[in-house]
Order: structure tokens, then sequence, then C-alpha cells
């Protein structure tokens, strides 16, 4: 009985501590789907060609820029961390505010980056900004 | 009976002689292998100049098929591209060539741009266009596929082989280029290939 109660006991505070090192699941699942064939795994992008999400002053700046860049893609120069890049970004329409969300969440938390946690109604407002 | 099954572990755990196979495509020749040879080709680099069989003369070189508007899986091989790159960066036994299968919008001015923004040397990785035809028959040769197909986000359907080959024009390994594990092992196969040259 006792063995019991430590096997659950064991098991359950697996289950937390794996919850907690992943707080961000499905924005990892659709970065991982949507995002890093360009800009990577572990965000680094690809050398002069594909700008990084990971350390990029870019993405710490310009927070409430993300959600509309996601959704509608992006042309025309940009300076990352000193770099310019030039290749276009091509839009995911079919990612709901939610997911867009969440793939920022998870952006955001990733890789070392800490910019902090933008809410649901924040992505609303920028979204409605750009709506095309 | 212990001893065989002894002698059959021992053997089976005995280095393999490192040398690869030829993959090409072979047929029988009066009772000879022949094998088939890369075919004769000539394209324009990211300089401008022609690149054809003779800038490899003598030499291995890993080619593969890529565009650089390319939304799927080109960034990530040419990120693995880039590793090959720089583990062989000082050998001068090895080259690599990337080939458009874009030859409409990748102009020479852009596959420099694209090299120059990876900051990699011109005379070491080509990135060559030229006549589309000529492209996509000789992906063919190279193990690759490529189709254009207007319902893909990006208009086209190709494979993300690496090849190697030869200073015989001789395909002597292959990997898929997003599989960066794959791309480890690969790197071991060009190492092989270079201690024969």
């Amino acid at each position: 009985m006792r063995s019991k109660i430590v096997l659950i006991l064991f098991s359950l505070s697996f289950f937390l501590f794996t919850c907690e090192s992943k707080p961000h699941r499905q924005g990892e699942i659709l970065y991982l789907n949507f995002c890093a064939n360009c800009h990577m795994d572990d965000g680094s992008g690809l050398a002069g060609n594909i700008p990084p999400l990971a350390q990029s002053d870019y993405v710490a700046q310009n927070q409430e820029q993300l959600a509309c860049i996601i959704r509608y893609g992006m042309e025309g120069p940009i300076v990352v961390n000193g770099k310019t890049y030039q290749n276009p970004m091509a839009g995911i329409p079919e990612l709901s505010e939610f997911e867009i969300a969440n793939v920022i969440n998870y952006i955001n938390q990733a890789w070392g980056n800490d910019h902090g946690y933008v809410p649901l109604k924040e992505i609303r407002n920028s979204l409605e900004e750009c709506k095309r | 009976m212990p001893l065989f099954l002894v002698i059959l572990l021992l053997s089976g755990c005995r280095q393999p002689d490192r040398s690869l196979p030829i993959l090409s495509k072979a047929h029988n020749e009066n009772g000879v292998m022949v094998y088939e040879q890369i075919p004769d080709f000539s394209f324009i680099g990211q300089d401008s100049n022609l690149v054809t069989n003779a800038t490899f003369a003598g030499k291995a070189y890993v080619a593969d098929f890529f565009f650089t508007s390319c939304p799927t899986i080109c960034p990530v091989m040419a990120r693995n591209m880039l590793t090959i790159y720089e583990r062989f960066q000082d050998s001068t036994k090895l080259l690599l060539l990337s080939h458009t299968i874009d030859p409409r919008r990748d102009s020479v001015a852009r596959l420099a741009q694209y090299a120059r923004n990876l900051g990699v040397r011109s005379d070491k990785w080509f990135f060559v266009t030229g006549n589309k035809d000529e492209l996509y028959e000789i992906a063919d040769d190279y193990f690759n596929v490529v189709i254009e197909d207007p319902t893909l986000p990006a208009g086209f359907d190709h494979s993300g082989r690496f090849v190697l080959v030869d200073p015989q024009r001789h395909i002597r390994a292959y990997c898929q280029g997003t599989d960066s594990l794959a791309v480890k092992k690969f790197i071991e196969d060009i190492e092989t290939l270079l201690d024969e040259i």
C-alpha cells in the first residue's frame, strides 16, 4: 500500500514537473510546424538571409508588431542586431489569434529570450489595427 | 558450436573496409560493370562565371538543389550545407555546388546576394543558375526530384538530398539535407572519400 502511494506521488510529481518545464506546448508545436523551417528550431535563423528570433533586438523592440507579421508576412529590408535582411516573409493566414498568441508567447520565452507575457487581448488589438 | 558463434561475433565486430561504394547507376558492358557519370553541364555561377565539370576536376563535391525564396526545406538545407562548408573550408579537395530550381527569379545577382549573405567564398561554394530544363534534368542524375507544382505555396516540389560526387564523376554517398543527424554521418562519408583522393 505504502509503495503504491509513493509510486502515485512520484508519478504526480513527474507529471507536474513536465508540465512546468513546457509551459508553451502548443506554441512550441505551432512554431516547429510553421516557423522553424526558416527561423530554425533554435531560433537562430539563417546566416545573413533569415533573421534570428533568439536574442533578437527586433523581437524585443517590436512586440506589438509580431502578431501582424505572423498573420500578414513582411517585406522590405529590416535591421536585426545590426544586420540588414532583405528576403520577404510569407504570412501564415491559417493561424487563429489564439494560436498566434501561443506562438508569440513561446518565442518570447524560448532560447533564453525573456520578453514577458503578451495577453490575448493585446494580440487582438494589434491584429485589429493591421486588419486588411 | 560456441566457438563458431564467437568467431562469427568477432568478425561481425571487425571494422569494415572504410571505402565508399559507387552508388551511380550501372550497366553491364561485355561483362564489365560500367557506372554512369554525372553528365557534362554548363551553368552560370554567382560571379557570372561559367561553372562546368572542369570547375570540379580532380576534386570531390557536394551537390544540392534549392531556390532562394523557398519557404519549406531550403533554409534548413542551407544551414546544413553551411555546416559542411565550415567543416571543409580549408580542404582543397572538396567544393560545394547548389543549383537553383527557380532560374526565373534566382538571377545571378540574387544568387550572389544570397551567397554573400551566407558569408561564403565564391570559389568554394558555387551557386548556379542556367537553362531550366537542363537544371531539372541534371537533378535526376544527382538522385533529386524536381517538379513544378503551382498548387504549392512556393510553386515547386523537390527533394532535398545532398549528393557526394567523386573526381571520376561518380556518386559515392547521399543524405537527406534536412536531417542534421544524417548530415553528420554524411560528413564522415566525405572524410572517407577525401582520404582516397
